[in-house]
């Protein structure tokens, strides 16, 4: 008994090893997809904090808070669920060996970001109130501030792959784990300001 | 340091090295320098509590030595002495050759001594004074640098965790070999499974609610303080959100070390596998659902208090079940009394009594007596001393031959572990009765009817930090003269066991073959004299190196 399920697990390494000659597995989208759910919880945890001081103080928003301009933010969220489909075509173009679509696609997508990011620039430099002007203001600042850095490593992700996309053969049809982690994690970027707008600016 | 490790040189230790058992070893001695550190910090505290006077050290400055202690112990011992383990075993017990992301594991590794050395430079600015929790608004008025230099480093050491929790979950479910199915890799693959999970949910609302107090201490918001119409309680709720887990995360890999060191000295097949696998995912998943169990006294509602106390009971299903388990695998085998398995008999009688003192605590009602006594002191110190070190020393003593290829001195291990546990009974001890007649912690001076149970318990202390010479005693010695080990000196089934002490660069000659379940010890069905059967197979296998 003993030696047939040795025989068995041989068999298995076999054909593992037949394909270990390939090079080794590739875990790091399951490793990004792990620091994703982390990075999510960051963000649980101030959005759990700005509902509950919403729920438990008296007035909300504390009297004097400046009504929330909403014309720039939802030039802002169009712009950011916008450009998650335009970055989604520049991965769709490198699965076609398409490097200069990728290129394209991409750079306009960083170009969004940044025109999301000088958009969210003149909304802080606009209003009517500071950092530390009241509870709401400061969850206000702190969390679509943390939001921006989140925008701003996304666009220097993006930055990165396109100047990476330079070398000629860096990423193919078949090797592209840059691209799909840069476009995972801005689309984490827009999901999570989804949430925010709803929840700072609509609520 | 040569002969430790044939292709290895000392000099590999100090550097950014990607192989997973140099990063193993330095994790834990990194973590053993601060267990010293954070050590000397509580025999100061415990020598100004022998007289009911501040007669050592001003009460401020035993703020800092209570702060720092706890901080220290916490974040830069059990954390990574626990991250060293896991560091070092899963990828020989799963046959990979190293983590999945070996790079990011030294960047993990890295994080911590910087880290760390920021942490104690705070004693130059004035140490943090508010605990280790940090409760606003006392950490807003007590030292505003010594206070931001503790929500960095814990940024730090948070963000270090996490790496290395993201190595830990990629490794064990990508990387085992393909014969070992998820039932049959070893338990304390299990335990870290259910520790990682933990740290990625939990660790980023520590950093959420840190980056606001910073705020808070810096730039002049008022998240948490009341005086500009913030609100404390809630720090308090996102706070206790990471650190209820993060005693999980700190006891969970020595669950699954006992479950390890247990059957091999034993002699017995562990009792009941997958109830231990997965009551450690009950207990996880339990875990995040308690915390404002430390919360009864903080003005939280009455439907909110039964909540928590009945989920916090329901903790003690899972880690009955596992001590029961522990218990049943001992039942009837062939003790071989070695340091090792005395420490795992230690942390089973210790931890045991842990475990119960945090029932009594999650019962509103005897919390709200003892609340900030010296009994919950106690009650953490028997879990987290009691449970994590001693279950930290019991894999020391079972790892230290696979890991420097020499044996240890076992009676030196054994008086290190009597002086330990009679230290650490003397220290823990006595606070129960202290907690209880109200001797509040955290301040530098008591009411002088203490002093008799406060004397024994310095006693204790002491005692405790001597214990830890025949360790260190033991450890160098049998690092450069010990008796060198073989490829499987406990004769266990675990596939670490199945390459050399020390295991070779990448692990193993040939991929290692799974001919036993991880604790099939005297099993067999076939032959009379059960014991026999795989105990031959173990000498053949040590025989062929």
């Amino acid at each position: 008994m003993q030696s047939s399920a040795v025989n068995e697990s041989q068999l298995v390494i076999d054909s593992h090893q037949e394909s270990a000659h390939h090079g080794h597995p590739d875990h790091r989208m399951f490793g990004v997809i792990l620091f994703l759910i982390a990075d999510s919880m960051t963000f649980i945890g101030f959005f759990a904090a700005f509902l509950i001081y919403r729920a438990i103080m008296p007035v909300w928003p504390p009297e004097g808070t400046p009504e929330l301009e909403l014309l720039v933010p939802i030039i802002n969220t169009s712009i950011l669920v916008t450009s998650s489909f335009v970055m989604h075509k520049g991965q769709v173009a490198l699965k076609n060996n398409d490097i200069q679509g990728l290129q394209k696609w991409f750079a306009i997508t960083a170009a969004m970001g940044v025109a999301f990011l000088a958009g969210q620039g003149y909304e802080y430099f606009h209003a009517e109130m500071g950092l530390t002007t009241n509870l709401f203001s400061s969850c206000f600042f702190a969390v679509t501030g943390f939001h921006g850095l989140h925008v701003t490593v996304g666009v220097l992700l993006i930055l990165s792959v396109l100047w990476r996309s330079r070398t000629e053969g860096h990423y193919s049809s078949t090797s592209h784990f840059g691209v799909e982690a840069a476009e995972i994690y801005w689309h984490f970027v827009d999901v999570i300001w989804l949430v925010l707008f709803v929840l700072v600016y609509l609520l | 340091m040569e002969q430790v490790h044939p292709q290895r040189k000392w000099q590999d230790y100090f550097s950014f090295s990607t192989d997973h058992k140099v990063i193993g070893v330095q994790y834990l001695v990194t973590a053993f320098f601060f267990y010293f550190v954070g050590g000397a910090l509580a025999e100061a505290m415990r020598v100004e509590l022998a007289t009911p006077d501040p007669d050592f050290v001003q009460p401020e400055f035993y703020n800092q030595l209570m702060t720092m202690h706890g901080s220290i112990m916490l974040f830069l011992w059990i954390l990574p002495a626990g991250a060293a383990f896991a560091n070092y075993l899963i990828p020989l017990m799963i046959g990979a050759e190293d983590m999945a992301f070996p790079r990011l594991n030294a960047v993990a590794f890295w994080i911590i001594p910087p880290g760390g050395i920021f942490f104690l430079s705070s004693f130059f600015v004035g140490a943090p004074q508010a605990g280790w929790t940090s409760y606003p608004p006392l950490s807003l008025v007590s030292g505003q640098w010594g206070e931001e230099i503790w929500i960095l480093s814990v940024l730090l050491l948070g963000t270090s965790s996490i790496l290395g929790a993201i190595n830990f979950v990629t490794t064990i479910l990508r990387m085992r070999i393909p014969d070992m199915d998820i039932h049959s890799m070893p338990l304390f693959c299990w335990s870290m499974l259910a520790t990682s999970a933990l740290i990625l949910l939990g660790t980023p609302v520590l950093a959420a609610a840190l980056i606001l107090l910073s705020f808070d201490l810096i730039a002049g918001t008022a998240f948490f303080n009341p005086a500009g119409g913030g609100d404390p309680i809630v720090y308090q709720h996102m706070f206790w959100f990471y650190s209820h887990p993060a005693v999980y995360i700190m006891v969970l890999p020595f669950f699954g070390v006992i479950s390890e060191v247990l059957p091999v000295h034993a002699r017995k097949p562990i009792f009941g596998y997958r109830a231990i696998a997965y009551s450690s995912l009950a207990i996880s998943f339990l875990g995040l659902i308690v915390w404002a169990h430390h919360m009864f006294t903080s003005g939280t509602p009455g439907w909110l208090r039964m909540f928590f106390m009945a989920t916090t009971m329901i903790i003690a299903v899972p880690t009955g079940i596992k001590v029961f388990s522990w218990c049943a695998t001992l039942w009837g085998g062939k003790l071989n009394l070695n340091s090792a398995l005395l420490f795992g008999i230690g942390f089973l009688s210790s931890f045991l009594i842990g475990g119960l003192s945090g029932v009594m605590v999650a019962s509103v009602p005897f919390d709200i007596h003892v609340h900030d006594t010296y009994f919950v002191v106690a009650h953490f110190h028997y879990v987290l001393f009691g449970g994590a070190v001693f279950g930290l020393f019991a894999a020391v003593y079972h790892w230290f031959p696979k890991m420097s290829g020499k044996m240890v001195n076992e009676t030196l291990g054994r008086i290190h572990f009597a002086m330990t546990f009679i230290g650490f009974n003397l220290t823990f001890l006595p606070m129960h009765p202290l907690g209880l007649q109200g001797m509040n912690r955290r301040v530098a001076l008591y009411d002088p009817k203490f002093q008799a149970l406060n004397e024994l318990v310095s006693l204790g202390s002491y005692l405790l930090a001597v214990s830890t010479f025949p360790f260190i005693i033991n450890i160098v010695w049998s690092v450069f003269k010990g008796k060198p080990a073989p490829r499987n000196p406990w004769r266990a089934l675990t596939l670490e066991w199945q390459t050399a002490s020390p295991p070779i660069i990448e692990n193993f000659e040939e991929e290692p073959v799974l001919w036993a379940g991880p604790y099939d010890y005297g099993i067999d069905t076939e032959s009379i004299d059960g014991d026999e059967e795989v105990d031959d197979m173990l000498a053949e296998v040590a025989g062929n190196t």
